[in-house]
């Protein structure tokens, strides 16, 4: 049994990296300001039985009890039938995002009730409106507490992004194990190729680890929220 | 856009659900193959001489990061390459179990830790050898204070099944697939109605073990959240 | 010949040597308290006794048996010893019958019927059968430590080791705990006990040993420990000991 390995796989496998890296952070970045809504509708909206607290919640069941595989194709395949094209690009992202947003939903309403009630009545005491305390006092509490869920997520949306290419193989959906499929099929070499993408993800999510682990000692506040529990 | 697509739908339900009942005994299988070394894991991370317990460290860390497609791939066709033709069925149950056993370790191993060492001395002090005060006494406190992690890593793994598609299961989403081609109108309907067995049985699978909680529940030994 | 011998042992945490060689002898029957200022290696000397904590140096019997052997199952002679926690340390998965009963089952191999007989009549000893089927977290400090002298009762022991038994214990609760273990003295049973309550000391001790800085600074009966020690040192413990915690009893 004998393995080969080809150099040349490497710079196309680098260019798979780079769209894996984008899909990530920009449906990370959408999801959190998706998910940072939801959550304070969760937590604001006007409690248990008002409409805009039960659209949020059907919202987050239902895109956290359903897989990401059955939204992404949902997404693709289904959309075009009532007349709205997508991407497959395109299409992988709004599944990512809106399958991480629900996600973060509930990572951003743990946050925001993991800060002590006596915050807001301290801020509604000095005169501050309900926007006001949550701005300026809530949320800087919220998003330091929020760092080792969210830090997590990220973790999991880097890996989930791999499931793109299953829409198509198309240039546009060339992330890393896209680009890896194609290497593999192409030369029959199926353990050398994986096993290399697997070491690249491996390696991608150590560096997003220590990054991400870095950030939060740099903002931590002593007494706000417990040591992270690691990612 | 045709209202009456969805009532299309409920003569394809049988064959949906024969695509789900694999995607269940998927379930079942990778989660125990999963559970069986997800403990034993976790056991020699904690409590085997260090060289063993960095090499088991090594191995969740690896299952950990790699994508789970990647994982099926890689032992569907790393297999056969290397001559050992398997099932993709096989192929499915062993790469998302071994992940599974990764993940389960890790809880595990935080409900081990969690035990005060004084629930050891105190066995011990009894008479009790390692292995026994470890079975009798830490084990039972262990797995309890693990049902709350581990039901999240049951839904977790039960929308994983789908990705076995991938490597040509003959599971739910393929059963969707086929219909799909022969009524592309249908392909939404389809989808949601995949999306809401998933549902139903998340929500199922939570009861249950809800209910295996309330049963052993004991107090004093609150779960970690 | 003497139940217990301990000969010249020591223990070293990182820098700190915590005992500097200590020697003792115990007969059965006998009843030795154990006094001193914390942290001087009384808990750790108990410990050393049953192996929980391994000894650097030294040698310990149990009747004929080195302890301290290699080849000496620990199993067995743990089995033969029985020691009560400071913070009780009840299986918390357990009821309390349960916890008494474990080891007559899994250690002593005894059949479920008999080894439930057992432990009812333990528990009824020190006065718990009513709370058989209570979990350790349903249960007061007080009834926990008695729940552990019964668990440790059960396993017909030829010494028992209590390592500040009282010391985690609201005040009102000491007393109650106190009571089973003067009825066990007085029983004849063979126990060390490290504690700080004086007043179970001189009624029921029949020798007391002061341990300070690792080594035995002086040993003898309460009457002579009390009222003319050998050692300034022990009657300025004595004294200042008997004034923070009375004489309860």
């Amino acid at each position: 049994m004998n393995l080969v390995f080809d150099p040349a796989w490497l710079p196309r496998l680098g260019q798979g990296v780079s769209l894996t890296m984008q899909l990530t952070v920009y449906c990370m970045g959408l999801g959190a300001a998706l998910g940072a809504a939801l959550g304070l509708v969760r937590v604001y909206g006007g409690g248990r039985w008002s409409p805009l607290y039960w659209l949020a919640s059907v919202y987050i069941h239902f895109f956290r009890g359903t897989p990401l595989l059955v939204q992404l194709l949902g997404i693709y395949l289904g959309l075009p039938t009532v007349g709205i094209l997508v991407g497959p690009f395109l299409a992988g992202l709004l599944a990512m995002t809106l399958n991480t947003a629900a996600y973060q939903a509930e990572y951003f309403r743990g946050a925001i009730q993991s800060v002590k009630s006596g915050q807001m009545m301290a801020a509604r005491a000095v005169g501050m409106t309900r926007t006001q305390a949550i701005r300026h006092v809530i949320m800087p509490q919220a998003l330091r507490l929020i760092i080792p869920p969210w830090s997590n997520e990220l973790i999991y949306m880097l890996k989930y992004s791999s499931i793109v290419s299953m829409t198509a193989l198309r240039p546009e959906t060339m992330d890393l194990f896209g680009t890896a499929r194609s290497i593999a099929t192409r030369n029959f070499r199926y353990f050398e190729v994986y096993i290399l993408v697997a070491l690249f993800y491996l390696a991608m999510v150590l560096i997003l680890t220590v990054a991400l682990r870095w950030v939060e000692r740099r903002v931590r506040i002593p007494g706000l929220g417990t040591p992270s529990r690691g990612v | 856009m045709d209202l009456s697509v969805w009532t299309q739908v409920a003569p394809h339900v049988p064959v949906l659900l024969r695509g789900f009942v694999v995607n269940i005994q998927l379930l079942l299988g990778l989660i125990s193959l999963g559970l069986a070394v997800g403990v034993v894991t976790a056991l020699v991370e904690v409590y085997a001489p260090r060289p063993v317990g960095i090499a088991a460290s090594a191995y969740t860390w690896f299952f950990r990061g790699v994508p789970e497609i990647v994982l099926l791939f890689l032992f569907y066709f790393g297999l056969s390459q290397f001559g050992i033709p398997v099932s993709a069925f096989f192929a499915a149950v062993l790469a998302l179990g071994l992940r599974s056993s990764a993940y389960q370790a890790q809880i595990f191993r935080g409900a081990f830790q969690s035990i005060p060492h004084g629930q050891m001395m105190a066995a011990r002090a009894l008479g009790l050898g390692r292995l026994r005060s470890i079975v009798y006494v830490v084990l039972p406190q262990a797995l309890r204070l693990s049902l709350a992690g581990w039901s999240n890593e049951f839904s977790s793994v039960l929308k994983d099944t789908t990705l076995a598609w991938g490597i040509g299961v003959v599971e739910v989403m393929r059963q969707a697939s086929y219909i799909r081609a022969r009524n592309f109108t249908l392909t939404l309907p389809i989808y949601v109605t995949v999306a809401l067995m998933f549902l139903v049985l998340t929500y199922v699978g939570n009861l249950a073990i809800g209910l295996a909680e309330r049963r052993l529940r004991v107090p004093g030994l609150e779960g970690q959240r | 010949m003497a139940l217990l011998r301990v000969e010249d042992l020591h223990k070293r945490y990182g820098h700190e040597e915590v005992l500097k060689g200590v020697t003792l002898a115990q007969d059965a029957g006998e009843t030795k308290v154990v006094i001193g200022p914390s942290g001087t290696g009384k808990s750790t000397l108990l410990r050393c006794i049953n192996r929980l904590t391994e000894p650097d140096r030294g040698r310990v019997w149990l009747e004929d048996t080195e302890i301290t052997s290699r080849q000496t199952d620990i199993n067995r002679v743990r089995a033969k010893i029985g020691f009560v926690f400071q913070d009780f340390n009840l299986f918390t998965h357990l009821t309390a019958l349960d916890n008494v009963r474990l080891g007559l089952v899994r250690v002593r191999r005894m059949p479920r019927a008999a080894a439930t007989g057992r432990a009812m009549a333990e528990l009824e000893r020190v006065g718990l059968a009513a709370k058989a089927d209570a979990y350790p977290a349903q249960l007061s400090g007080g009834q926990q430590q008695r729940v552990s002298i019964a668990r440790a009762l059960a396993m017909d022991p030829r010494l028992i080791l209590f390592d500040e038994p009282t010391s985690a214990l609201d005040p009102e609760l000491i007393g109650e705990v106190l009571s089973v273990m003067i009825q066990l003295a007085r029983d004849g049973m063979t126990m060390i006990v490290v504690t700080h309550e004086m007043g179970f000391a001189r009624s029921v001790a029949d020798e007391i040993v002061f341990m300070e800085g690792g080594v035995i600074v002086e040993q003898g009966p309460p009457d002579k420990m009390f009222r003319s020690p050998e050692v300034p040192r022990t009657g300025e413990f004595l004294r200042k000991i008997s004034e923070l915690y009375g004489e309860s009893q």
